[in-house]
């Protein structure tokens, strides 16, 4: 049942990707991003059901699963998408999410068999807290990531004046910024206190933190690129160009360090 | 309905006639009450804007009514006056009040102001007693179209002069302009018309730095604002969100390497560049800098032009909105005409009976009641049939668009009165 809900979501999920694809070929409309703002709303509630479902059937914590932690993943940038929706009316960053969503929506819906996390013997607390720190911060940064993406369709918009071209509803400079930065400092300290989840969770399973585990330096490397895009935005105030580049860099850090888990030795799934 | 219209507007007539007919708003109600006391005006409005005189009334004969009162009201001879009057009649005035109302006649076509200007006129009007029954039915409408051709087309949504550009793009990319610091660098027109848009959106303040000291002060104070000397302009313009720059500079004042130093101290907050002077005053190499926007006189005028032209697409489907309104209305004004007709026709009829009945009651004797009711039943027999046929047209008149003609051809031949329209079904 989890995966026939998180289907439905997924459905919803569609519409919100279609509008993300007319939105960059032409004007969107008004009407189109309502439409893609409820089917998200929807799809919202479905994929709830299914994480809730899920985590029903097997009694306590599924985010042991790596299609169940895709598939929260997504849930979670959702929400992000929707508290800046709310606080600044704007569906614009959509055009970066709702394919982000739809993605990992769309592996986890159809992926077949259950990878589970070794080593079961660890403290479920923190792993907990681990996971859903970590995939906080990443929904944050991608948050950012577009929002970045987004600043600089509008920058070339309003550099080639042609403000009556296609994407004269995105919204204002400053409002794409704000949105940008203010989901990077929300995302910082979650991925922070995440990273320190980890490392108490492999302190306590295996003793010592190997740092030349191929996961455990990416993430620190993802985590480094963070901490310079943050220090770059609060203190020289960079935004546009730059701030894409090393947003950019920072969402594919921390892309290759969630692909760590398949050749890490330490932290990895395993077919069950 | 008798619905004229005359008047003048920007098209037909120079500013030297209009002013000469224009009716300030202090002496508006006395003027409609001079028009009303016009013989054959049944009801009426004046619309007096910079544009547009136009008189809009119900009159029983024809326009001369109107025109009786421009040329006495304006003193203008008619040979000087006509040449320029248009007069639209019934469902012409209709469209063309229709028009005005939703912009489409506008010297800027889109405007908003027409339409609080024509309420206004309709307010006074009603005040003075001028409107009630057909105008206000026909003004009703009108506010309900125009505001139906605003929220149907893009019509209004777009700024079509260089100020209101200017501030539309300082909204894009800065969102609220609250709190935003303007810099004015030289003193003119346009620039200060530009600076006044933007103060009246919300900008916090405005710096203002002249060759002359004097005049960049007189500037300031008239906007509350700062005068800063010119050689400091270069140590103060980071403060300002957006510079409006209109020099008689030969070159370039703002460069590169200024843009640069200004990103620095803003920590790379956007700065918008406003560059109203020709020569420009603004290298547009800034442009290329990240965070600096540079639009000159040309790039504003080009946006201005660009929004004129899809104000035109929109203006032709805001006209075929019109043309089913202006169908929608008369249907309306027929099903509201018919009604009366109708009943003044039975009133008619039902008089001519009863008095034919008195009349010949004393040569008939003393009746019974049983032949009482068959005489009263037989006089009513012949009216019913006699109202038959002619009820039955204007019934199936009311659905097409002979209404009117069929309706004064009954009122004729049975010289009926004018039903009056706020009361129907009272006439006589």
């Amino acid at each position: 049942m989890p995966v026939l809900w998180l289907r439905v979501a997924l459905g919803c999920y569609g519409v919100g990707l279609l509008y993300a694809l007319v939105a960059i070929t032409r004007s969107s409309s008004d009407l189109l991003s309502r439409i893609a703002l409820h089917a998200a709303y929807l799809g919202m509630v479905f994929h709830l059901v299914s994480l809730a479902e899920a985590m029903k059937l097997s009694g306590q914590v599924t985010l042991t699963s790596v299609h169940n932690i895709e598939s929260v993943l997504a849930f979670l940038i959702m929400v992000v998408f929707m508290i800046a929706y709310l606080a600044y009316k704007t569906t614009s960053p959509g055009i970066v999410v709702f394919p982000v969503v739809f993605l990992l929506t769309f592996v986890a819906a159809t992926g077949q068999q259950p990878f589970l996390f070794m080593s079961p013997g660890m403290r479920t607390g923190w792993l907990l807290a681990h996971i859903g720190l970590i995939l906080t911060g990443y929904a944050a940064l991608i948050l950012s990531f577009g929002a970045s993406l987004i600043y600089l369709l509008q920058e070339r918009t309003l550099k080639s004046k042609k403000p009556a071209g296609i994407l004269s509803r995105l919204p204002a400079l400053e409002v794409i910024d704000q949105i940008g930065l203010r989901s990077l400092l929300l995302g910082f300290p979650f991925m922070t206190l995440g990273l320190i989840a980890g490392t108490v969770v492999a302190q306590i399973t295996f003793g010592r933190i190997d740092f030349l585990d191929p996961k455990i330096l990416l993430s620190v490397l993802m985590w480094a690129v963070y901490l310079v895009l943050v220090y770059t935005r609060w203190t020289a105030g960079w935004r546009g160009r730059r701030a894409a580049y090393l947003a950019a860099g920072a969402f594919l850090a921390a892309v290759v360090a969630w692909s760590a888990n398949y050749f890490s030795t330490i932290h990895r799934f395993v077919q069950s | 309905m008798k619905f004229h219209l005359i008047g003048v507007n920007h098209k037909t007539a120079p500013v030297e006639v209009r002013e000469q007919l224009a009716v300030p708003e202090s002496r508006l109600r006395e003027a409609l009450e001079r028009l009303m006391a016009q013989p054959g005006i049944e009801e009426g409005l004046i619309l007096s804007t910079c544009n547009r005189v136009e008189l809009l009334a119900r009159t029983r004969n024809g326009s001369d009514d109107l025109r009786a009162f421009l040329h006495e009201y304006s003193r203008l001879p008619p040979s000087e006056l006509e040449p320029h009057l248009y007069h639209h009649r019934e469902l012409e005035a209709v469209r063309h009040l229709f028009r005005v109302a939703s912009s489409l006649d506008s010297m800027v076509v889109g405007e908003a102001q027409v339409l609080g200007q024509v309420k206004d006129a309709y307010a006074t009007a009603r005040e003075v007693g001028a409107v009630h029954s057909h105008l206000d039915l026909l003004l009703t409408r009108a506010f309900a179209v125009a505001k139906r051709v605003r929220r149907e087309t893009a019509i209004g949504s777009s700024a079509v002069s260089v100020a209101s550009v200017a501030v539309e793009l300082a909204k894009k990319i800065f969102g609220s302009l609250h709190g935003k610091h303007v810099y004015l660098v030289g003193a003119g027109k346009m620039s200060e018309l530009a600076a006044r848009h933007l103060l009246a959106q919300g900008a916090a303040s405005i710096f203002v730095a002249n060759r002359t000291y004097e005049r960049a002060t007189q500037l300031a104070a008239r906007f509350n604002g700062q005068a800063i000397h010119f050689d400091q302009l270069y140590d103060t313009c980071d403060r300002a969100d957006i510079v409006i720059t209109s020099t008689g500079a030969p070159v370039a004042i703002f460069r590169r390497e200024h843009g640069e130093r200004f990103l620095k101290a803003r920590k790379n907050r956007p700065m918008f560049f406003i560059d109203i002077a020709v020569p420009r005053d603004v290298d547009p190499e800034m442009n290329r800098l990240d965070g600096i926007f540079v639009y000159d006189i040309d790039d504003l005028q080009q946006a201005v032009s660009s929004n004129v032209a899809d104000r035109r697409k929109e203006a032709e489907r805001a006209e075929a909105i019109i043309s089913r309104e202006v169908e929608r209305f008369q249907a309306r004004l027929q099903a509201r005409d018919v009604a009366p007709t109708i009943v003044s026709l039975q009133d008619h009829l039902e008089n001519i009976r009863r008095a034919e009945l008195d009349r010949v009651r004393g040569r008939l004797g003393p009746l019974s009641p049983e032949q009482a009711s068959a005489v009263d039943a037989l006089t009513r027999g012949i009216v019913s049939k006699i109202m038959h046929s002619p009820v039955n047209t204007l019934k199936s008149a009311a659905r097409d668009s002979e209404a009117m003609a069929v309706i004064e051809v009954v009122r004729r031949l049975f010289n009926l009165q004018d039903p009056s329209p706020d009361e129907p079904g009272e006439s006589d």
